[in-house]
């Protein structure tokens, strides 16, 4: 076995400080492409971007490319999209609809469906499969490489390449509350969101992790945000976003926000705790009155729907390693695609109610186009600082000096009604050590058993830590 | 009937026309070029779209029905009026939005401008289909250094005897952005 390099020795997450290196190294990348990719859970894409038989996305899981279809009987697949036999992509477009996809290179052709003999992505055709081989190929052992494990969870498509990787939702833990909030309809019932047609992808010159981090956690970052706060891109035209919880003396408390972990995991986000009522009703999307009815509507369908059950807020989170969203305003899913240590490459799905009217979808698109994305008033900022970030990362100087994520070291608190995670006031780095040393685990782990899915102990860990 | 055959006089006033759209768009360059942000924005009509769609590699055939996302309806680079463009330059102007503080340094080139189609259907509000094609170069900080290629295909209306941009598609040829941002007006 090939000498790993000890993730342990850059994350200390005890003591709050990260090396740069893992941001920069060629190593520490490779070694990540495999220990970290080649074992989570990752998104590939959503059902409804291939509602009809045969219809696929070409999607990206790691480095790698992968076809994402559905076959005649409505069955999901991801395949590698690689020729078995000299690696030549089977399929080199965005999107589409195919039974088959046929090799350019040597035409060796492979069936969605599979057919007698083989499994789905089953080798089919073989040019002169008589003459040059004889009849002599054992065809079943030769079709598109599948995902290890695949799952649908309320239309996000989930893939990994670890047969051992435990269950999605023992992946996700509660983790899956918050996913819930991110994919349900907003009137609280479960599922029954869509993808806007058209899936924004770019390149920036960061390391993946950076996307990462600051999704599951960085509110501190804001003052970054200050210009597009002061122009008010808000859908009730202020800020960039309307505010996700009231201050209004007259309103009900709103419910406790802040930043929430889960150790074991390595998920986390910034939101609310459950909650088991709504808060009052507070104005959004207050220039747009068409969208404002049909946002008040929902909150009264939401009342109904969800009775006293728990529900919560995510505004912003990332499951580990690699997938973050925007749960509220704007609302998508997106993947920090890895392309070498220095360059990642972005992926966004934005999200809808699938029954919402006409009109609402498409100012609810014009929000999401100028606060997201690599146009968007809001984002083009953080792409500014991830780029620099990665480049400080790399000098064989400033190499000497690690980050420090020391904010709110030692005073994480229990979750109520969560298990196994953390809650601290919204501005912390308590997810962003959460993340490393899950990340950290990953690179020294030798495989999932290692990983201790049902319960890894951080949680206990970090709260016999606590100095509150 | 081809040009030649045309009367002189026909001629001579296409060739005023071409004349008088390329020296507007040099002028649109000359403000964006020298970061006359607010110049620029009073070249756009009050009711400008100003679209820029998503590319895809689709399959022969295809290319018409699916390979550019569609004004409107789906996900876009750009997909705005007035209103936004002008925060983009408010932005700008704060000095402090950070992807573009220190400012690029950018220059358009443009060029094959072909008018297509003159409209005089309103009275005194002469609208013209005007397609062109663009380079346009970035650099920023020490090396950053984009590229943009495209082509854009204009409504352009006389408005109180100056020429404005009314609709403007921009097709960027790059599917993936191999950009970090689109911080640059097109």
């Amino acid at each position: 076995m090939t000498q790993r390099i000890e993730a342990a020795a850059l994350v200390d997450r005890e003591a709050g400080i990260i090396a740069r290196d893992i941001f920069v190294n060629e190593e520490v990348y490779q070694q990540e492409l495999k220990q970290v990719f080649g074992r989570a859970w990752l998104l590939v894409g959503h059902e409804s971007q291939i509602p009809n038989p045969y219809d696929y996305f070409v999607s990206r899981m790691g480095e790698e490319s992968v076809i994402m279809t559905r076959d005649k009987a409505g069955q999901i697949h991801v395949f590698l999209n690689t020729c078995p036999h000299r690696g030549m992509k089977v399929c080199r477009y965005d999107q589409g609809n195919a039974r088959v996809f046929t090799c350019p290179y040597h035409a060796w052709s492979f069936s969605v469906d599979g057919n007698l003999t083989t499994k789905p992505g089953g080798l089919v055709g073989v040019p002169q499969y008589k003459a040059v081989y004889r009849d002599d190929l054992d065809k079943s052992k030769w079709g598109l490489v599948s995902v290890a494990q695949m799952t649908i969870y309320k239309g996000s498509i989930w893939a990994s390449w670890d047969p051992d990787a435990p269950d999605f939702e023992t992946y996700l833990g509660d983790m899956k509350f918050y996913l819930d909030a991110v994919l349900d309809h907003r009137d609280g019932r479960p599922g029954g969101s869509e993808v806007i047609g058209g899936i924004q992808k770019w390149k920036v010159p960061s390391n993946w992790k950076f996307g990462a981090e600051n999704f599951i956690g960085d509110l501190y970052h804001i003052t970054s945000h200050r210009s597009v706060d002061m122009v008010s891109i808000g859908p009730s035209g202020q800020g960039r976003r309307d505010a996700p919880t009231g201050d209004k003396a007259n309103r009900k408390p709103p419910p406790p926000f802040g930043s929430i972990g889960f150790p074991n995991h390595g998920h986390g986000l910034i939101g609310t705790l459950p909650f088991y009522a709504e808060p009052d009703y507070i104005p959004s999307f207050t220039l747009t009155p068409e969208v404002e009815e049909y946002y008040r509507e929902v909150y009264h369908r939401r009342v109904e729907n969800l009775g006293d059950k728990a529900r919560g807020l995510a505004p912003v989170g990332t499951i580990f390693p690699n997938c973050s969203f925007h749960g509220m305003q704007p609302r998508a899913l997106f993947t920090w695609h890895p392309n070498g240590p220095r360059e990642m490459e972005m992926w966004k799905w934005y999200l809808v109610d699938a029954d919402a009217p006409a009109e609402v979808k498409n100012v609810l698109r014009h929000y999401y186009l100028r606060y997201a994305g690599p146009a968007g008033l809001t984002e083009q900022d953080d792409m500014e600082n991830w780029n620099y970030a990665t480049a400080a990362s790399a000098g064989a100087e400033a190499g000497r000096y690690p980050y420090n994520y020391q904010m709110g070291l030692g005073y994480e608190e229990p979750a109520p009604d969560l298990k196994n995670a953390v809650f601290t006031g919204p501005v912390t780095e308590q997810n962003q050590r959460i993340f490393y040393g899950r990340w950290a685990e990953f690179m020294d782990a030798d495989g999932w058993a290692d990983l201790h899915p049902g319960d890894s102990g951080n949680f206990a860990a970090l709260m016999a830590r606590r100095k509150s | 009937m081809s040009a030649a055959e045309q009367p002189m006089d026909a001629r001579i006033e296409a060739l005023l026309l071409q004349r008088e759209i390329e020296a507007f768009y040099y002028r649109e360059a000359e403000l964006l070029d020298d970061r006359r942000f607010e110049e620029w924005l009073d070249l756009l009509t009050e009711d400008i779209v100003y679209f820029m769609p998503l590319r895809r590699n689709v399959k022969y055939g295809q290319h018409s029905e699916h390979e550019n996302t569609r004004q409107g309806l789906d996900a876009a680079w750009f997909d705005e009026g007035k209103h936004t463009l002008t925060q983009r330059v408010a932005q700008i102007a704060t000095g402090i939005h950070w992807a573009e503080e220190p400012l690029s340094r950018v220059r358009h080139l443009v060029t094959n401008v072909q008018v297509r189609d003159v409209d005089d259907a309103k009275p005194g509000m002469r609208e013209l289909d005007v397609r062109s094609r663009f380079l346009v170069y970035r650099n920023r900080v020490e090396e950053e250094t984009d590229i943009f290629v495209g082509q854009r295909t204009d409504r352009l209306r006389c408005e109180d005897g100056a020429w404005k941009v009314a609709r403007r598609e921009i097709l960027l040829d790059q599917s993936t952005l191999l950009a970090k941002n689109l911080t640059v007006f097109f």
